[in-house]
């Protein structure tokens, strides 16, 4: 039996009426990657600031490596690292002073400083830069020196909120490839993402969240096969008479109309199922214009939990960072 | 000996971009040696004429206005730099750079004391280099007729002095700071608190002969008693200048220091609660 390294129970926040966290529970085992998948204003981060103490508990609980995020704060701070959502890089110190002073703010001895640093440098590839004050590197090295510094105390669990948002794919990947490396070297991950291919590339279990509710947790291909074995995407000539016409004639196929065409989720065999479809469309005149028959896919997961897709929209959580110069 | 540590890399940090930033270091040196070199010399042959109206009576020195002033620079410069000091915290808040602190096993209150030192380190390397800078080539006349292991303890009182003030005034500014949500209101206050509390001292004239106002506004002004201590060490406990006797007893001079030890405990007090209520989610 694995051991829960995060147990919350009956977690709820609200920010004047608005409920960001809504009576969650839910358990992390170690050594897991566990995943928060929703939308902007879902309630990851919310929730990330409770887990890590930057927020104070106002009802339910939550234990983090064994310590109480309530009565053990400091506690809690000492096993775990963070990176969070936006950027927090001081733009004036290099990449090597940044690590060092992350060190040097949670007590990591001299020599002990130095070695880690090495070894992260190494990790997330950043030996080159060592020198090079933060303002100076790439969206990609910003994160993955987050990345760095999240590790520069070897927490048990390290929490990264969103890691990827608003980077290319190849810088995507890569960071990806290091989530992975450090999970393998026992790191627990508590990730929260709003992309799909993120949390199914990455995750054990992902745990879907919308409007502060948990609403399933299950691992990645758990989560597809509770839908059906395949998807049928089909374009009409009269989507909306398809879609009453098959919803009165295919009793066993789950049928949903959208702007680019309906989708047909089946528990049987796809292609064993598209003559039927034919004939009875054939016979109510209606053109077929194109078919796709494929396995789910994490979106029609998600729609079909929460009822509607996530859209890379930029809310005011996500805006660019501004760049005043300092002085003083 | 944990609470002595714990602060370090605040202050660290602070220090690397203070040495960093060469043309801002300069910069903060310039002032005071532009106010020195203009206005002290410019108004020192205004005043120095007119000290033959004044009868001194034998026995007392009479000390020309560079070296008068040149105290009041230095507590200005003190002033200016620790008055800065904290609106690297605007910042580090609006960017989000606290949270790695705040998130941190290290107490909030160790980024106030760190910054604090920070404000005694940059105070002290100013006040020093102005001395030097001020005996050796301006003319400042700044201990005379002390010997050396008396110069030592009077630069050491000075540096007491200057440091008690600075903290002061950098615990003010990072209360302010961490309670103000922009760069641009912080400039405002900051302004709008400078230009009074160095007119309204003794740092460029004596303040007996202001109306009544502003001479109660000079009693409660922080900088008369930091010029106090300067002035006392510098340059004595007995002299004339612009036509004015000046004597330090040391009652006046323990008091002076009293006011700024009240002053930075109370800002002190003021930084801490603005810290420990700040909020940075
Ligand atoms: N400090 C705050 N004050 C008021 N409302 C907030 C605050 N932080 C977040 N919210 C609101 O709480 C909800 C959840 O936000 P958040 O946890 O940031 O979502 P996510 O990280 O999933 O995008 C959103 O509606 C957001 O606007
Ligand atoms: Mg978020």
């Amino acid at each position: 039996m694995e051991r829960a390294i995060i147990t919350v129970r009956n977690l709820e926040h609200r920010f004047g009426d608005l409920q960001a966290v809504d009576d969650i529970s839910f358990e992390v085992l170690q050594g897991e990657i566990f995943s928060f998948l929703g939308p902007n204003g879902a309630g990851k981060s919310t929730t990330i600031n409770l887990l890590t103490t930057l927020m104070k508990v106002q009802k339910g609980e939550a234990i983090v490596a064994g310590h109480n995020v309530a009565t053990d704060s400091r506690s809690v701070r000492r096993s775990i690292g963070i990176v969070f959502q936006n950027e927090v890089l001081d733009r004036d110190l290099t990449v090597r002073e940044t690590l060092e002073f992350h060190g040097m703010i949670y007590q990591v001895p001299r020599e002990k400083r130095r070695e880690i640093i090495e070894d992260l440098l190494e990790i997330v590839d950043l030996g080159s830069k060592r020198n090079v004050r933060t303002k100076y590197l790439s969206g990609g090295m910003k994160r993955r020196l987050e990345i760095a510094r999240g590790l520069m105390t070897r927490p048990k669990i390290l929490f990264l909120d969103e890691p990827t948002i608003g980077l290319d794919p190849q810088t995507r990947l890569k960071i990806w490839e290091h989530i992975r490396e450090i999970n393998d070297s026992g790191t627990t991950i508590f990730l929260t993402t709003h992309y799909m291919d993120e949390a199914d590339n990455l995750s054990d279990r992902i745990a879907i969240i919308d409007n502060g509710k948990i609403i399933v947790t299950e691992t990645p291909d758990n989560l597809k096969q509770s839908l059906g074995r395949d998807v049928i995407r089909i374009n009409t000539g009269d989507n909306r008479a398809a879609t009453s016409l098959l919803k009165n004639n295919s009793h066993d196929l789950s049928i949903s109309r959208s702007d680019d065409g309906i989708t047909l989720i089946t528990e049987k065999d796809g292609s064993s199922v598209l003559p039927s479809i034919l004939n009875l469309l054939n016979g109510a005149g209606i053109d077929l214009l194109n078919v796709d028959v494929k396995k789910p896919t994490l979106d029609e997961v998600f729609v079909h939990y929460t009822g509607r897709e996530i859209r890379d929209e930029p809310t005011d959580k996500v805006q660019p960072r501004p760049r005043p110069h300092r002085r003083r | 000996m944990i609470m002595k540590t714990e602060f370090w890399p605040v202050f660290w940090k602070e220090m690397i971009k203070f040495f960093r930033f060469k043309s801002l270091f300069f910069t903060t040196l310039v002032q005071p040696a532009l106010w020195m070199a203009f206005f002290g010399t410019a108004m020192s042959s205004n005043f120095d004429r007119l000290n033959v109206l004044y009868s001194i009576p034998s026995g007392v020195g009479q000390v020309g206005y560079l070296t008068f002033m040149g105290a009041g620079v230095i507590a200005m410069t003190a002033l200016f730099t620790s008055l800065y000091g904290g609106m690297t915290l605007i910042y580090d808040k609006n960017f989000g750079l606290m949270k790695e602190m705040i998130a941190s096993p290290m107490q909030r209150s160790q980024i106030i004391l760190g910054l604090g030192l920070s404000g005694i380190t940059k105070g002290f390397i100013q006040a020093i280099i102005i001395m030097v800078f001020g005996t050796l080539f301006l003319g400042v006349d700044f201990f005379s007729q002390q010997n050396l292991p008396g110069i030592v303890c009077s630069v050491l009182g000075i540096l007491l002095f200057v440091g008690t003030f600075s903290l002061g005034f950098i615990f003010l500014s990072s209360g302010i700071a961490l309670r103000l949500e922009t760069h641009e209101g912080m400039q405002g206050i900051m302004t709008v608190l400078s230009m009074p509390l160095f007119f309204v001292s003794n740092a460029l004239y004596p303040a007996d002969a202001f109306p009544a106002v502003l001479k109660a506004l000079s009693v409660i002004n922080p900088l008369t008693y930091l010029v106090n201590g300067i002035r006392y060490f510098a340059i004595g406990n007995d002299f004339y200048a612009l036509g004015k006797h000046y004597i330090y007893t040391t009652e006046i001079v323990s008091w002076s220091y009293a006011a700024l030890l009240i002053f930075t405990l109370c800002t002190f007090v003021f930084a801490m609660d603005s810290i420990n209520n700040v909020s940075v989610t």
